[in-house]
């Protein structure tokens, strides 16, 4: 008996014929599964991203936005990450230290496509950043989604922090004792020190945190190949000599990423330890719009096999498929739309929310106003 | 009559009881040590880390997003410059982020020369500090002022340097914290931890009270009118030494304003001063190239061009790439008593 979503023997099509019109229940990557509806979910979600991505790269070549950094390649990590965090404020939920490719997990989260091309767009309006930083720059307080800098990898010299409050918060209310601190970074940036501190910082006997460190591995630090500057093993392999429980997946396929993300995040909730996943994904349109942002028809797309797949196995079928790229690309266009009529920064938001209000500053009790005494 | 080691264990001891702090932490802080300077010796929440200052701030970072009130330390402020992105980013958070996310973080460190310290323990850091926009940055140069500015760093919502001069370290205030016992004596069996083993010992907390030096406010120490020397950490002390002989010895009073924070610095109790004797000397110990001193110097000529009678001066640390060992090389290339005396000397006979 074929698998489900493999080709069956020719002698079998009209058998095929039959299994095909009736939707299957499970999709299967070997001897992972998710619900078909799950895979549904996902695939949506994913679309979804790709859409608002394509829109961003137009925007940076139209002259409607400058720089774009994104994910798309990433949508079968991030989709598949965003659907499982615990959203919410505070050290009950999930604590996310993203990096700038990941759109999809914010989509999958809920946020609505026009607060990433408010950024873009450089708006007053943009909840992230008032206009002030990169697209993908995220900032998100009530989702616990910590500032993202284009700083590489000072994440992972933050993500310790989080978890310490939480693994603290975990011990004194055993209800909320689940959340923990998701850290993304890129393979080329585990070269910098902060990726070793927060092994380090994770694994102090006694005091072991739960920290899910996620890097993507594109292979790329923008043109430089990994392995001409870095021996070639795995990067999950650096978190042996920690004790750090590790696994390596094929981050391009949503059925096994899912299941992946599912056990290190169930393994980081209920032990409060460490894990440190390393997924492989593509990067399909290069580094950023400094290097054209053009498609790189080289690296695999995650969307369009899964995409494959689900129709190959009757999960859907390309008049649907149609139809949802079809939405999710107005969703995009109108968002654009919108953004482009929204204020923009102005001379005198220069200053604002430099400092927080103070009752033990005489000089800037408010806000930052310019230099002592010129106000 | 605590040293400035003594009020900052004190200051931190009113932060974990009053203010909410919830962590202080750094390299030796936590016991047995309770830091190289013993400035955190018997803190609740006084814990060793790793070896790392990038993971000391990003921990601090870190718990303050989580909703704590981290205070940490980079052991000398030699040490800081691996980490100088991570301040950078923490001075940033808050513009970067539109007002969504506070950064409540203080960080203290010993900085300058003067405990024989060769290249790697007598740097100064205000100057790179002050170019961290988003930061506050304050250096007390008596106890008083430590207690007062930790109290106020640590209540402040935003990232706080809290620069001690390691020379000054363990320099004893003429006057008391709110609370601490009349006998230094009696403050030093109360809080000191013993020599040797440690592991059964406890503080015996005075119950000092609330004390709070404001950000932003400098103190005129002394008055006159024959010149306004502005200093901090340090040399502070020198600078009110030399005023004084200048006093007894040549009856030439000056103005000495112990700015205290170096940002936001308090321009108001500059302008007023230099307004009236129209004669400024600077003092610090950074080296002298961009160093901050001539920020000040910078808005003195913009803004008192016309109220200055003579040149504005200058005393900065020579720039060299350290301080030597030998006592000789730092005695010549950081501002010393006599040179400060020979400066002001110099500022008040100098022909209008």
């Amino acid at each position: 008996m074929p698998e489900l979503n493999e080709d069956p023997p020719d002698e079998a099509r009209a058998a095929r014929r039959l299994v095909h019109t009736i939707a299957p229940a499970v999709i299967r990557s070997g001897r992972e599964v998710i619900s078909a509806e799950l895979a549904l979910t996902v695939f949506r979600q994913m679309i979804r991203t790709r859409a608002l991505e394509e829109r961003s790269i137009k925007m940076s070549k139209s002259g409607e936005a400058y720089f774009w950094i994104g994910g798309p390649g990433e949508e079968a990590f991030n989709v598949c990450l965003g659907l499982q965090v615990n959203k919410g404020f505070g050290p009950a939920h999930d604590f996310l230290h993203l990096h700038y490719r990941n759109s999809g997990v914010m989509v999958a989260m809920g946020m609505p496509m026009i607060d990433h091309v408010r950024q873009l767009a450089m708006r007053w309006t943009d909840p992230h950043s008032k206009g002030r930083n990169f697209v993908g720059h995220y900032a998100v307080k009530a989702w616990n989604v910590v500032p993202v800098s284009s700083v590489i990898e000072v994440q992972f010299a933050m993500a310790p922090g989080t978890a310490l409050v939480q693994r603290r918060h975990g011990l004194r209310n055993p209800h909320e004792a689940e959340g923990i601190t998701v850290v993304v970074g890129g393979e080329a940036g585990t070269a910098e020190g902060d990726f070793e501190s927060c092994l380090n910082w994770s694994t102090r006997p006694g005091a072991e945190l739960p920290v899910l460190m996620l890097v993507t591995n594109n292979r790329f630090g923008i043109s430089t190949d990994l392995h001409s500057v870095s021996v070639d093993q795995r990067v999950a392999d650096r978190a042996a000599p920690y004790g750090i429980r590790a696994e390596t997946v094929d981050g391009n396929d949503p059925v096994l990423v899912w299941n992946a993300l599912d056990r290190a995040m169930r393994y980081c909730r209920r032990e409060r330890k460490p894990f440190l996943l390393e997924a492989h994904v593509s990067r399909m349109h290069g580094h950023s719009s400094s290097s054209g942002a053009q498609r790189n028809w080289a690296e695999a797309d995650p969307l369009a096999a899964f995409e494959q797949k689900l129709i190959d196995c009757g999960a859907t079928d390309t008049a649907t498929v149609k139809l949802m790229r079809e939405d999710a690309k107005r969703e995009a266009d109108d968002a654009v739309v919108q953004a482009m009529s929204e204020p923009e920064p102005a001379r005198e938001d220069v200053p604002a929310f430099t400092y927080a209000r103070s009752s033990v500053d005489a000089v800037y009790p408010e806000d930052y106003t310019g230099l002592p005494g010129m106000q | 009559m605590a040293t400035i080691a003594q009020a900052i264990r004190m200051a931190l001891h009113y932060g974990e009881k009053h203010l909410g702090v919830t962590d202080v932490f750094g390299e030796d802080v936590g016991p047995p040590l309770g830091g190289v300077f013993t400035a955190t010796q018997g803190l609740k929440t006084a814990w060793n880390t790793p070896l790392d200052e990038r993971g000391i701030i990003g921990t601090a970072m870190g718990i303050a997003y989580a909703g704590g009130r981290p205070v940490c330390e980079i052991q000398f402020c030699d040490y800081a410059f691996n980490v100088i992105d991570m301040l950078k980013v923490a001075g940033n958070q808050r513009w970067a982020s539109g007002g969504e996310f506070d950064m409540p973080i203080v960080v203290m460190t010993p900085t300058g020369a003067g405990i024989r310290g060769s290249l790697y323990h007598s740097h100064c850091f205000e100057s790179w500090a002050s170019r961290l926009p988003g930061w506050k940055v304050v250096m007390p140069s008596n106890a008083l002022d430590a207690y007062g500015l930790m109290l106020a760093a640590i209540q402040d919502p935003n990232p706080v340097f809290v620069l001690l001069p390691k020379a000054l370290l363990r320099a004893r205030d003429t006057r008391l914290i709110p609370g601490e016992p009349a006998d230094p004596e009696e403050l030093s069996r109360m809080i000191d931890a013993p020599v040797g083993d440690r592991t059964d010992w406890e503080p015996q907390w005075p119950e000092v009270g609330e004390h709070i030096v404001h950000i932003g406010t400098a103190e005129l120490v002394r008055e006159g009118n024959d010149g306004t020397i502005i200093s901090y950490g340090r040399p502070l002390p020198l600078c009110v030494q030399a005023a004084d002989e200048l006093a007894r010895d040549h009856n030439h009073s000056f103005d000495v304003i112990d700015l205290r924070s170096i940002f936001p610095y308090d321009w108001n109790t500059i302008t007023r001063s230099v307004a009236k004797t129209g004669r400024v000397l600077i003092v610090n110990e950074d080296t002298e190239v961009t160093n901050y001193a001539e920020h000040l110097l910078r808005r003195v000529v913009d803004e008192h061009f016309y109220d200055l009678t003579v040149r504005p001066r200058t005393l900065m640390g020579k720039h060299v790439p350290g301080i030597g060992m030998h006592q000789n090389y730092e005695r010549n290339s950081v501002p010393q008593l006599g040179d400060i005396r020979a400066a002001l000397r110099e500022l008040a006979t100098d022909a209008a």
